[in-house]
């Protein structure tokens, strides 16, 4: 009899755990949409409609000076983006105990701390090419693409979204960086992944493509000037595919309200 | 009856904008052909690619616009010809064709057509293309070849065609070999030789002992062989644009004028170290730039004293690059520089409206 009331009366109690159960399923399904969801806007923000380089123009003076080949592009893409995730990381792990007054000097000591770490390891492995970017190896810190999204998204949110979101966004300033780079290679010199070895070690020299063979180079495409007119056709072009998208999508139809004119003179 | 009220302005100027550019494009002949007697068919070759690249690039921007109907007469308004003219003038006799190709299809698509077609520019199409090209390939944009008459290899017609689709004439004598003269030194252009030449220490007056500087005029008096002659010849096509009303007389005259003031005031102080106001004249691209480039209506200033102030300016930058540049000539870099400045200029040398004070005008 006992062990009867007994399920008699644990029977609710393990429907309304059920439904408890359920609502929770529900919710972190729900929970997963939302973050996937998430995820993908970061995604599409970062390499295309927020792009750092093309969209947001920030960063402007490395891209526009070491993006004379490849390498170099690569070589400084890989590094904004290494600084990108690691500050974005940091600034959002510490984002509750940073008081408001003075967030942005802790930033720019985040960002600076990583900047010398990555410059330290290129410095040591990678010796070509810390050579041949120079001084905009340390100017990573005065990136306005770093701290802006330190301030814009990192502080606000946490540090897997905001690692992330730094992801994306050195992806997309990374890949304007290539595209950018192989344009001016091209034109300039005629190759792809000149000096590759000075990046990647020894291996890499056979990467090294002669796409045309020209006489003489082009100076213009390898100096800043030409920089300049080569990012102009890239945003324009970033542009013209945005409006043909628009163009191919189906208009959304206004409702039209009729009003009827009442007019009292006639 | 109707009386019919018509606003001002009553009498119209009948010319349209192919007219004033085949003006001007007949006004440049007699420079053509004296370059053309002094120095070969280089540049005449050089025009002919560079008119065939810029109505191409023309027509292939102006189908983009997609006014079909307005093409054919847009085309050939003469303006994509005098800028493929102006810059095959520029162009070294002797330099690849490829040169004028890509500064032809430079100066239509990207200096014009993306600004927005004629009258949008706010540089001139001729003088982008070649400062482009200048700072682009160095080593050919400088390959001059001394006058023919100082040559001692025969460059005629197939010769030159020869040279500037492969790089070496019938004989197969190199661009390098045109230049060199019989004692086996490297000829440069006047300037070039004048610049060198101070820099290593020598005189004026023993520079121009140089047969560069010995001409058919008289040999003393210090002017630089054939680039007289083809200056001359400019400086009457711009005299006929002038009494043709064509061009405005003040941005030539205001330019010669600079120029011959800072090189005298230069020539005076110094006359071992520095060159004659008349060679100023007389050399490079100065009246070809004088008449012909500076007075460019879209990218030059628009009123009376802006017309002196430019002209002046540009003078005043062209003395200053020959001078003391990296450059032996300096008339596109000026002319790019106060196109520049046109805005600023036309902005404060507006000129009183009727009826308004000049301080009320500004309100």
């Amino acid at each position: 009899m006992n062990t009867s009331e007994n399920n008699v009366n644990e029977a609710p109690q393990l429907s309304e755990n059920n439904i408890e159960l359920e609502q929770q399923l529900a919710e972190k399904t729900l929970a997963q949409k939302a973050l996937k969801a998430e995820y993908k806007e970061l995604a599409i923000q970062g390499l295309w409609k927020n792009n750092p380089g093309i969209v947001q123009l920030l960063g402007l003076c490395p891209l526009l000076a070491v993006t004379a080949t490849i390498t170099n592009a690569l070589g400084l893409g890989l590094a904004t983006l290494l600084v990108l995730v690691a500050s974005n990381a940091t600034v959002s792990a510490i984002r509750h105990w940073v008081p408001k007054e003075i967030r942005i000097p802790i930033f720019v000591l985040i960002i600076a701390s990583f900047v010398t770490c990555v410059q330290l390891l290129m410095n040591a492995y990678t010796y070509g090419i810390y050579q041949s970017l120079g001084i905009f190896l340390p100017l990573i810190v005065t990136n306005c693409a770093i701290i802006g999204r330190a301030e814009a998204y990192a502080s606000k949110n946490p540090v897997k979204q905001a690692s992330f979101d730094g992801l994306m966004m050195g992806l997309g300033f990374a890949l304007v960086l290539i595209l950018l780079g192989a344009i001016r290679e091209i034109l300039g010199q005629g190759t792809l992944f000149d000096g590759a070895h000075l990046l990647f070690g020894d291996w890499a020299g056979v990467l090294r493509i002669e796409v045309v063979k020209l006489d003489s180079q082009f100076l213009l495409a390898i100096l800043p000037p030409g920089a300049f007119i080569a990012m102009g056709f890239i945003i324009a072009l970033k542009n013209s595919i945005d409006t043909y998208i628009k163009q191919r999508q189906p208009k959304k139809e206004k409702a039209t309200i009729e009003r009827v004119r009442v007019n009292f003179d006639s | 009856m109707a009386f019919w009220i018509a606003s001002s302005p009553h009498n119209h100027n009948q010319t349209e904008t192919s007219a004033l550019m085949r003006l001007v494009i007949y006004a440049l002949f007699p420079g053509i052909y004296a370059q053309w007697y002094f120095f070969g068919w280089g540049n005449i070759i050089h025009i002919a690619l560079a008119i065939t690249t810029a109505l191409l690039c023309e027509f292939f921007a102006l189908s983009l616009r997609s006014n079909s109907k307005k093409i054919n007469k847009q085309l050939f308004d003469g303006s994509a010809i005098l800028t493929a003219i102006l810059i095959g003038i520029c162009l070294p006799a002797v330099a690849p064709w490829w040169i004028s190709v890509i500064g032809a299809a430079f100066a239509i698509l990207v200096v014009k057509q993306l600004y927005g077609g004629l009258g949008h520019n706010p540089f001139n199409p001729a003088m982008a293309a070649y400062v482009m090209l200048l700072i682009s390939f160095p080593v050919q944009m400088t390959s001059w070849q001394p006058p023919l008459h100082l040559m001692n290899i025969d460059l005629n017609f197939t010769n030159t065609l020869t040279t500037i689709f492969t790089g070496f004439t019938n004989e197969g004598y190199s661009v390098e070999q045109l230049r060199t003269s019989i004692d086996g030194f490297t000829m440069a252009t006047p300037l070039d030789t004048l610049k060198t030449n101070l820099n290593l220490g020598f005189t004026t007056l023993e520079i121009i002992q140089n047969n560069l500087f010995s001409n058919t005029i008289g040999p003393s008096l210090g002017f630089a062989f054939g680039w007289e002659w083809v200056n001359i010849a400019f400086l009457i096509g711009g005299l006929i644009l002038i009494a043709k009303k064509a061009v405005a007389w003040q941005t030539p005259i205001s330019f010669l004028v600079s120029l011959f003031i800072c090189s005298f005031i230069a020539y005076s102080l110094s006359p071992d170290t520095s060159a004659s106001p008349l060679l100023h004249w007389t050399t490079g691209g100065c009246m070809l730039g004088a008449f012909f480039i500076l007075t460019d209506p879209v990218s030059g200033a628009t009123s009376v004293k802006g017309r002196l102030i430019m002209g002046a300016l540009a003078g005043l930058l062209v003395y200053l690059i020959r001078t003391f540049g990296g450059y032996p000539d300096g008339i596109a870099f000026a002319v790019l520089l106060c196109n520049m400045t046109a805005p600023l200029i036309d902005q404060y040398t507006r000129p009183r409206t009727y009826g308004h004070d000049i301080d009320s005008n500004k309100g």
